[in-house]
């Protein structure tokens, strides 16, 4: 609980309108997509940097713990007050304060959501290519926090690869500007880059310039099945070498076509044992050739059956089979435990026979697909948690799974953080030096800890 | 009558479903206004399963909280989990009715509110409403829980009552043709006491087709405004009645013409118990799809188009876009003679009446109004059309605040226009 005195003065900077301390609002903010419960002690929607400055500047004085939240659409707990404190709601500051179409670049406020920030510069024939499944809810700012990524990231990149500067509040409550409004820029160290992905425990972006390109004119998109992974995985690799690359090339394993198979009445073959999904863009003439040659690269990987949709209602069944693994997860058991591993390219046949062995080995379905382009695989540990035991079978899984993908040349996050989440998994990756060295760029930016604190590197803090 | 409406603790596992996505962020018509999580269906969700848990009070910003949604289901028809949201707030509504021992949610709720101002226009006002206009209207009627007292506002465009109500004026059984399809035509509150002219364009439409229609004079409210206001027990004694009188003829189907009649009556008629009422409930069908099935569009294709030509925008009701009715009342629509059909941006977008919810959060609602009639406004559409009375209501009072040049009407009204039966009745 925070005194009378502290509320009143958080009250002064934003106005009594836009805090709460009510239990019935603060139980609304007790929660993200991880399903986990914390409750925050106050809820603060501030409007503009000056506001979050002085926010900051009392609880770092006081020694408050703050919460930068965005949508609240993490996957790894970032946004979640595990120590309680103020609970700092971005959503109201969503103003897009500029598109700039000579230089190709925007200003945005963190608030923003990401599909309306797409919608806003579409209609000046301009592209924002992160995207990533939340976009119709996730914000600009928790997009930058978790350094998001989507499909489209084979061919363009992630959000760090759009960011050419930040407003920043630190946690002692200095408004600091990074980086600049020109794609070139090397003076001093690149902290837009360290900002970026830094889980809402460096700063609190409070304005994001954004790098743009130009909106690709068409897209065509096909679908390709294999009677295994392993040729599926060796026609991505040509399909690379073949110096194309797609937009998107997303895939599906055996486990997850079982699943479809199972809860819904898409017909899919029996030799088929895995999907892509494939997807280029450009000029609509070369798109036609473009997908003629990647059919013609993977004939010798066991192709199935191949399909180019010929129009919108086409291509939306094609995704129709992408987009039902999500929902029909839950038919095979209650709770999810969702990685988001990523592993190089060429290992993804490697990273599921691993996966399909650990999988019996431990008892435990495990449901596998993902961006076949990128190698991350979105690997679904699918139980019960009823079940007697169960906790710690998910814990022995998860942990062979990380192994696993390390030993692979991986990453045990690919997109959603470590969070709370992955913070026991850290050491895994992470060599003792390195952290301590993030640990000291923690401390130098915020000496109390009071900035998202716990995050990333467990409760022992930054100290 | 014994509330036998689902209990919250019945919920519980559909409210287990919720896996705190925040899609629904993506859908809400409130959160697109309010930007704060206790308005979305997320925040409801993880209050409805605080109080199952005995983990909140009921206090006056639950209460709140809980007021805040149009029970629109623009959320579960979006959400991957399929958690009938709409469902869970007004058990939770009934659930905060019994424990606070109130008759109705919304009775606790003006105590909540306590906008003195509000409550002293609402009785003066409301009071007038209610003697003058509503003298003449059941007790039982939705209407009076749909427009209490505090609805009455100086600012707001009030429906008139009608000087004829649409069941005094027809008979109970208007026969057609022997092999055509018998219906019971379901009139609801708001078309029967304030629009009867959208059912006197059903009936000649009908008619036209040769159906055999039943009005069964004795049935009543859909429960829809009782639902919204957390009256389990009205809730239920009025889907015993509609079963009655709806089902004392057999029918090959029961049409309304009022998308949240359709919402109400089905879902209580499925749940009064035993399989007559889940077989009535899955009789019921919106008359648009009807119409269409039995042939109006061959008597559109045969009218003769007037010289004057009237551009027409759709505005999609809540309760029909959420059972997939979208394409047949633009394809009537698109059929009509003298009309240029134009589809408005986000036409699926609520409105923001929401049973209850305009009553008390008119300055919302009406926000939410305004996006609608920029929608609207882009189109330069000069006539909305829609197919729910509430709907109308609602859209006719944005329009009138914004000063748009539009009128707003029912399909219906539009058909029986196009195929100028009255005239050649
Ligand atoms: C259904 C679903 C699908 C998803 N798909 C993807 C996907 O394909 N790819 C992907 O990368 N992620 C995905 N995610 C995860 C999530 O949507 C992303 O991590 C997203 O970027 C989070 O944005 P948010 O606004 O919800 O942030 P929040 O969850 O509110 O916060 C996330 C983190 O960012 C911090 N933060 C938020 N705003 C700021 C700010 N202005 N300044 C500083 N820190 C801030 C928070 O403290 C927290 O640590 C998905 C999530 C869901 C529920
Ligand atoms: S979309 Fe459904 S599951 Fe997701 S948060 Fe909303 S109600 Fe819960
Ligand atoms: S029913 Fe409508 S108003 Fe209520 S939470 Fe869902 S989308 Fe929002």
């Amino acid at each position: 609980m925070l005194d009378k005195a502290i509320i009143q003065q958080l009250q002064q900077i934003v106005g009594a309108d836009y805090l709460t301390t009510e239990p019935a609002d603060l139980t609304c903010y007790a929660f993200d997509a991880t399903q986990r419960r914390y409750l925050p002690d106050v809820v603060v929607y501030p409007h503009n940097a000056a506001e979050i400055a002085e926010i900051l500047k009392l609880a770092n004085a006081k020694r408050i713990p703050v919460v930068p939240r965005g949508s609240g659409s993490g996957f790894s707990g970032g946004s979640l007050p595990i120590e309680g404190g103020i609970e700092l709601v971005l959503r109201r500051m969503d103003r897009i304060l500029e598109i700039d179409e000579e230089n190709m670049i925007a200003v945005v406020e963190p608030g923003v959501v990401t599909e309306t920030f797409q919608k806003a510069v579409e209609a000046h024939g301009l592209f924002y290519p992160p995207d990533p499944a939340s976009l119709k809810f996730s914000s600009m700012g928790g997009n930058v926090a978790e350094c998001a990524g989507g499909p489209r990231c084979v061919k363009y990149g992630v959000t760090r690869d759009y960011i050419l500067g930040l407003e920043v509040v630190t946690p002692t409550g200095d408004i600091i500007n990074t980086g600049g409004r020109t794609m070139k820029g090397v003076v001093g160290y690149d902290l837009t880059r360290l900002f970026v992905g830094s889980e809402g425990t460096l700063g609190v972006v409070t304005q994001i310039i954004v790098k743009l390109i130009p909106k690709p004119a068409a897209v065509k998109t096909m679908l390709i099945t294999f009677d295994s992974i392993r040729g599926a995985s060796q026609a991505v690799s040509h399909i690379v070498l073949g110096r194309i690359i797609p937009t998107t090339l997303e895939f599906m394993d055996s486990t997850s076509l079982d699943v479809v198979r199972k809860a819904t009445n898409i017909v899919i073959p029996e030799q088929v044992k895995a999907v892509l999904v494939v997807e280029v863009d450009g000029e609509p003439e070369l798109l036609e050739k473009q997908a003629q040659q990647i059919l013609t690269i993977v004939q010798p990987f066991g192709v199935v059956d191949t399909k180019i949709a010929q129009n919108k209602a086409e291509s939306d069944d094609i995704w129709k089979l992408r987009r039902s693994i999500s929902p029909s997860l839950r038919t095979v058991n209650p709770n999810k435990f969702n990685e988001d591993i990523c592993v190089p390219r060429s290992r993804i046949p490697d990273m599921i026979v691993a996966l399909e062995k650990i999988s019996s080995e431990v008892g435990v379905p495990i449901i596998n697909f993902g961006h076949a382009g990128d190698g991350n695989i979105h690997v679904n540990v699918m139980v019960d948690l009823a079940t007697p035991g169960m906790d710690e079978k998910v814990e022995r899984a998860l942990r062979a799974i990380f192994e696993a993908t390390l030993e692979l040349g991986g990453t045990i996050s690919g997109e959603h953080g470590i969070g709370i989440t992955k913070a026991p998994y850290l050491r895994m990756e992470l060599k003792d030096k390195v952290i301590d060295y993030m640990r000291i760029i923690k401390r130098a930016l915020d000496p109390n800890n009071i900035l998202n604190p716990g995050k990333i590197f467990g409760t022992d803090g930054g100290q | 009558m014994k509330d036998r409406q689902p209990k919250l603790k019945d919920y519980l596992h559909d409210i287990q479903q919720c896996v705190k996505c925040g899609t629904c962020h993506a859908y809400c018509p409130v959160y697109d206004q309010e930007r704060r999580e206790p308005v979305v269906a997320r925040g409801k969700m993880a209050l409805a399963q605080t109080l199952l848990e005995g983990k909140t009070e009921i206090d006056e910003r639950f209460m709140r909280n809980l007021s805040e949604c149009l029970l629109c289901g623009s959320c579960s028809n979006k959400c991957p989990n399929k958690v009938p949201v709409e469902e869970i707030v007004a058990a939770t509504r009934r659930e905060i009715a019994a424990q606070k021992g109130l008759s109705l949610f919304g009775v606790g709720l003006t105590q909540v509110l306590r906008r003195p101002w509000l409550m002293k226009l609402g009785a003066r006002f409301g009071h007038l409403f209610s003697a003058v206009l509503f003298r003449r209207i059941p007790q039982q009627s939705g209407l009076r829980l749909r427009f209490p007292a505090p609805y009455i506002r100086r600012d707001r465009t009030i429906p008139k009552v009608a000087p004829h109500f649409l069941r005094d004026s027809y008979p109970e059984f208007i026969p057609g043709a022997e092999d055509r399809p018998h219906v019971a035509l379901f009139t609801g509150c708001m078309i029967n006491f304030m629009f009867p002219q959208i059912g006197d364009a059903a009936i000649r439409l009908l008619k036209a087709l040769k159906i055999n229609i039943h009005i069964p004079k004795d049935q009543g409210c859909c429960g829809v405004p009782a639902l919204s206001s957390g009256s389990g027990g009205t809730v239920t004694e009025l889907a015993q009645r509609n079963f009655e009188a709806l089902g004392r003829t057999k029918v090959d189907a029961v049409l309304t013409m009022c998308a949240s009649c359709n919402f109400g009556l089905r879902s209580h008629l499925a749940k009064i118990g035993g399989e007559a009422g889940e077989e009535l409930a899955g009789k019921v069908m919106d008359i648009h799809p009807f119409l269409i099935k039995y042939g109006i569009q061959e008597i559109l294709a045969h009218t003769p188009a007037p010289a004057e030509v009237t551009r027409v925008t759709w505005h999609d009701p809540c309760h029909l876009r959420n059972i997939g009715v979208t394409a047949e009342p633009r394809a009537l629509l698109r059929a009509l003679p003298g009309i240029e059909f134009v589809e408005m941006p986000d036409a699926d977008k609520c409105c923001g009446l929401g049973g209850t919810f305009s009553v008390y959060h008119y300055d919302l609602s009406l926000r939410i109004g305004a996006k609608k009639v920029d929608s609207i406004a882009s189109t330069k559409a000069a006539v909305v059309a829609t197919g729910c009375p509430g709907c109308m209501l609602q859209l006719q009072d944005s329009i009138n605040h914004a000063g748009l040049n539009c009128r707003v009407c029912h399909s219906l009204e539009l058909l029986d226009r196009a195929l100028n039966l009255e005239q050649s009745e």
